[in-house]
């Protein structure tokens, strides 16, 4: 395994005439978690679909397991073995529980995560495996949308604001489950507003602000007041 | 007895139409494509048809062998060299681009088979029928058409609510960007699609090339009954559709038995009378 899975080099990304992102660059090392925070609109939830592929890229801004991979379109991305839990979960709602999870694992990596590793993950889903995917309460709901992107099998996990909305004590849950996954050799990043929960989750932390890196480190030497300078730029 | 007799030809009829329907029904539920070329398709695989019987001198019913993968590659090829491309936000490039494809399809066929109509001989088959007592009488070729119906609309059913395929179009039809985003290649998926849609039209066009007279022009108004009959049965439904293609038989050959010239027109009353009372359909999908 090469030392660094995921490379972000000088990254600008573009919506029509807006620029969202601004040489953004960033490197995680395979087993590693990082944090991205930042404001709303900072560019967080963006980079995130960068590093999925959902958006059209020059090849090398995004360089993963060794590849040049910026121009690749997302289902390819998902093959190599990166996988996005969207913001706002984003299931698929006419799906059951299950035939949500098993979209994830429609390609067929192979890997650690099945069925019913998930299942073992999250049990209440196994309880709930037919119903309809809108019928779950909103902490179900993300840990379907965890489950889906696992069922891929992926090297990178990418979660977004998986914390949205979700009452303290459920989150709790879901981040404890975060260790386990880690341990089955998979790479995080993951997108937070809550910046306590980053600190604690991840090794190394991102913040943007207005598309570009404000601060990146060690999120062991980063003190309270860095990190507020850089969350809003005063 | 006379109006048992036009209520069975009606629901046999409605085979026909459901199979019009599933197709165009099927492309708009999962890709939102509104396929105005869809009549004119299933005229293009009657004249399909038309060459295989004549090259091979196969009955019309074997050489489905032929039309149906012919009209799946055709749709494939179609889906991924041209309407991929239409997709959008916006629903009115493909409606151009099939509306394009519409007039393209009736030209190119007036020019290789002219304006004459024809018609496909399935033999003996065709002038069969069982006797049902009472003095009623199925006539195979119907009953056969009306069965084939079934097993497409049944097979539909399954292929859609239990293979990973059928998960994938629903998954696509749900959120395209997020489908993409779980490794769903959305063009490939469009592409089954619309070939599972022609495979289907492939068997709609030969039992209407069997059935009846057909010419390059005849495409628009099979459309429109199978416009109909997805729209009375209600978007979504499989079944529905069926039952809403036998609703339109059974309106036209009661309106047939009336008097000849309100065949058409007692179909269209009953489409804007559903319309009028429900437009949601008779069976509109059930929103989870």
């Amino acid at each position: 395994m090469p030392e660094r899975l995921l490379e972000v080099r000088a990254l600008d990304a573009h919506y029509g005439d807006f620029q969202a992102l601004f040489g953004v660059s960033m490197t995680l090392a395979a087993g590693e978690v990082a944090a991205v925070i930042g404001a709303n609109g900072a560019g967080k939830s963006t980079l995130l679909r960068c590093i999925a592929g959902a958006m059209r890229l020059r090849a090398d801004a995004i360089v993963f397991d060794g590849e040049p991979v910026g121009d690749q379109p997302a289902h390819a991305m998902v093959a190599r073995g990166v996988a996005l839990v969207p913001e706002g979960r984003r299931l698929f709602p006419s799906l059951t529980v299950e035939e949500n999870l098993q979209i994830g694992g429609q390609l067929g990596r192979p890997g650690p995560w099945n069925l019913k590793r998930v299942y073992e993950l999250f049990p209440i889903l196994a309880e709930r495996r037919h119903q309809p995917a809108p019928s779950l309460s909103g902490g179900q709901q993300q840990m379907v949308a965890i489950g889906r992107a696992l069922m891929s099998n992926p090297r990178l996990l990418l979660c977004d604001e998986i914390s949205l909305g979700l009452a303290p004590i459920v989150i709790r849950d879901i981040y404890a489950q975060l260790p386990r996954i880690v341990a089955e050799g998979i790479s995080l990043i993951i997108v937070e507003q809550d910046i306590v929960q980053a600190l604690k989750t991840a090794r190394q932390v991102t913040c943007l602000q207005e598309g570009r890196v404000s601060l990146q480190g060690d999120a062991s030497t980063l003190t309270r007041e860095k990190i507020s300078a850089a969350y809003f730029g005063v | 007895m006379e109006w048992l007799n036009t209520l069975l030809q009606g629901v046999l009829l409605g085979g026909l139409y459901a199979m019009f329907a599933a197709g165009l029904s099927l492309i708009f539920g999962v890709m939102r494509l509104v396929n105005i070329a869809h009549g004119d398709l299933i005229v293009l695989a009657a004249y399909i048809a038309l060459v295989t019987v004549q090259a091979l001198g196969v009955n019309p019913i074997v050489s489905l062998i032929v039309v149906v993968p012919a009209m799946a590659a055709i749709g494939y090829a179609l889906q991924r060299g041209v309407l991929n491309r239409t997709l959008g936000d916006d629903l009115l490039p493909p409606l151009l681009v099939t509306f394009g494809l519409s007039v393209i399809i009736q030209n190119g066929l007036l020019e290789l088979f002219t304006a004459d109509s024809v018609k496909l001989n399935a033999g003996a088959i065709e002038v069969q029928s069982l006797p049902v007592g009472g003095g009623l009488a199925i006539g195979v070729l119907p009953l056969l058409q009306f069965l084939l119906a079934v097993a497409v609309i049944g097979g539909l059913q399954w292929l859609f609510y239990r293979t990973a395929l059928g998960r994938a179009f629903r998954a696509t039809s749900d959120d395209q960007a997020v489908a993409q985003l779980m490794g769903l290649n959305n063009a490939h998926v469009f592409g089954l699609a619309m070939a599972l849609s022609l495979a289907i039209v492939a068997i709609a066009g030969v039992l209407l090339a069997v059935r009846a007279n057909f010419d390059p022009a005849i495409g628009p108004a099979r459309l429109i009954f199978g416009f109909e009959a997805v729209i009375i049965g209600g978007l979504g439904s499989m079944w529905g559709t069926l039952a809403g293609g036998v609703i339109l038989g059974v309106a036209q050959t009661i309106g047939a038995q009336l008097d000849p010239g309100w065949n058409l027109l007692a179909g269209h009353i009953a489409f804007l009378i559903v319309l009028a009372l429900r437009p949601e359909g008779l069976f509109p999908k059930v929103q989870g």
